[in-house]
């Protein structure tokens, strides 16, 4: 996979919640367009006018803690994200950003370095995060094969749908 | 290797697995609830036809039960076709309850199974010694088309717990000054086994409370060793053979923490994050406008009683509301059989039927801009129960009726009669 490009987005807090990313009075939406008009509603209503289609988002501990709607990682992708970069993730919501082909790179420490609209990029398979604006590099989780490999894809809908073709 | 380790190697058929390493599992039983109508979406599109096995999967309409919208009643619709087409054998309408409380009532939990929900509270079940877990919608189209999923495993933290509670003090106070401690982030895709004297005489409700918001450190899921309350519970409900495993003794835990419980007092979770914890007598008078005892964390019927015996002849705050919702229809029975029901609605309660509730901010009782909420519940991020601009305390089903009483959070140990809370 080449490396991920774009404008940094900083939402520096801790222990944003899937109830935040995207509230529950929205859970019953299925269609993505629908579901990308709310994007982290509960944590700044404003975000939605901050975000252009090709920018990383950059979180802090534990993003995405809480429940397992994957509305939280669709209404991101929908949104325009390319990627997220965060000090760490929650589990649920990690799985399905990995399922739906959303990148994310787990790199302690990077939201401290990053302004708001400074270039990023992001090279997965060795975990790397670099701030190209204040020209800084940081070290995170490099992704196993099999995690790169799903992303590579497109996510686990292709792979699953080429699998039972296959058969 | 531990007995979550184990029980994860049994489902891989492999010998070993070590932390770290990712393996694909099969899954004893798979559910999925209302809120998921997008797993049946995500089910065709990977070109599923049938599911893998119709005896090891259900679907559970608790989050929306009964359809508040159109919108939510089109999603039930949906769903029930698809559970008539693919004849499954296990289905939970809007007349039954919380999937983490119909599952087990209906026998199909036991120890050594991994269970799979589309539910991060999953971890429940760690209290009946199985492997549950939460994954959302594609993860589970998957196991639906596969009865497979993949899995990282996890790292395993020990978490001791010592001692025995005071009247009125509940097991949803231990697990929130747990958490207070160690943070909501301090087992992020880790798993939890919750030990120690505390444990093991512990009820099946308390031990389900406790696993219930291990998830809310980030754990992937809770275990605890099956107690003979655990195994005596599970002989009611099923015949299956089940396999506990034990932990070998040189399996060394990723982290340890000991818990002393002998002198905890009530604990509240205050706006708003769940690690947010004081004991109650640290706070200023906070006023509530409506409390709510319910969901799969606190709507058993040791809840309602704990409710029960504090509000029986008496009448609640005339400014504040209190919404109950039983976890179950077999809960809704027996809180009406002992009479509870009738204590709740005299003392002035408004009954829901049984489902999720206002937990997550569905239905039965939202709260508005400016309102603070006392909740038996789980979670108390903004938004979660309602309005962003409202204020969730979590606490005790005793502290939620002691507050409802005097329309302010209020300690319940005031009043106690006797030692039977």
């Amino acid at each position: 996979m080449s490396d991920i490009k774009g404008k940094a987005i900083v939402l520096n807090m801790n222990n944003v919640s899937t109830d935040q990313i995207f509230p529950g009075q929205y859970v019953n939406l299925t269609d993505p367009n629908e579901i990308a008009e709310h994007v982290l509603e509960g944590a700044d209503k404003s975000f939605k006018n901050r975000i252009k289609t090709g920018d990383i988002l950059v979180a802090g501990n534990n993003f995405g803690c809480g429940s397992s709607r994957e509305q939280a990682v669709i209404t991101l992708k929908e949104a325009g994200f390319a990627a997220v970069i965060a000090n760490s993730v929650g589990r649920i919501w990690y799985r399905n950003a990995i399922n739906l082909g959303l990148p994310v790179l787990i790199c302690e420490g990077f939201v401290n370095q990053v302004e708001e609209g400074d270039e990023i990029e992001v090279n997965l398979k060795e975990g790397i995060a670099k701030n190209s604006s204040k020209g800084t590099i940081a070290k995170g989780n490099a992704i196993s094969d099999f995690v790169l490999n799903i992303f590579a894809n497109g996510g686990i809908k292709p792979m699953m749908k080429s699998k039972i073709l296959s058969k | 290797m531990h007995a979550l380790e184990k029980i994860l190697a049994s489902h891989a058929e492999k010998d070993v697995v070590t932390t770290g390493e990712i393996i694909k599992a099969k899954v004893d039983l798979a559910e999925v609830n209302d809120l998921y109508l997008q797993t049946i979406y995500s089910f065709y599109e990977m070109g599923g036809k049938k599911v893998w096995d119709k005896n090891k999967i259900c679907f559970v309409f608790d989050h929306y039960a009964p359809a508040p919208t159109i919108k939510t009643a089109q999603i039930h619709k949906e769903m029930r076709e698809f559970v008539q087409k693919n004849n499954l054998t296990h289905h939970f309408d809007i007349n039954t309850g919380v999937c983490h409380q119909v599952m087990h009532e209906a026998g199909l939990v036991y120890p050594g199974m991994i269970l799979v929900a589309t539910d991060s509270h999953t971890t429940t079940h760690g209290a009946f010694g199985a492997f549950g877990t939460g994954v959302g919608a594609t993860d589970m189209a998957t196991i639906m088309i596969s009865g497979e999923l993949w899995f990282r495993v996890p790292e395993i933290v020990e978490i001791e717990i010592n001692g025995k509670l005071r009247p009125g003090v509940m097991a949803k106070d231990v697990i929130l000054y747990i958490l207070g401690k160690l943070g909501a982030d301090a087992c992020v895709y880790k798993a939890i086994e919750f030990c120690g004297t505390y444990i093991e005489d512990l009820d099946v409700a308390e031990r389900m409370v406790i696993c219930n918001m291990a998830v809310e450190m980030g754990a992937k899921t809770a275990y605890m060793v099956p107690n003979q309350k655990i195994l005596d519970y599970i002989k009611t409900r099923t015949n299956k053979e089940f396999e506990i495993y034990d932990t070998d003794e040189d399996f060394v835990f990723a982290e340890n923490f000991v818990f002393d419980i002998n002198n905890l007092t009530p604990q509240i979770a205050v706006p708003h994050s769940v690690d947010n914890v004081v004991s109650i007598d640290q706070l200023p008078e906070v006023r509530i406008d409506q409390a709510f005892i319910g969901a799969c964390t606190g709507g058993r019927l040791e809840d309602i009683q704990a409710a029960a015996e504090i509000l029986r002849g008496q009448k609640i705050n005339p400014r504040t509301r209190l919404v109950i919702i039983p976890a179950s229809n077999e809960v809704l029975l027996n809180a009406i059989k002992f009479g509870f029901i009738e204590d709740l609605i005299k003392a002035g309660a408004t009954l829901s039927t049984p489902g999720c509730g206002p937990c997550l901010g569905a239905h039965q009782g939202v709260i508005a801009e400016g309102e603070n909420c006392v909740t038996a519940s789980n979670r108390n991020f903004p938004g979660r129960m309602g309005s962003t601009g409202g204020s969730i305390y979590l606490a005790s089903p005793a502290t939620t009726a002691a507050s409802a009483l005097m329309g302010k959070l209020t300690d319940p140990r005031t009043f106690l009669k006797g030692e039977n809370i």
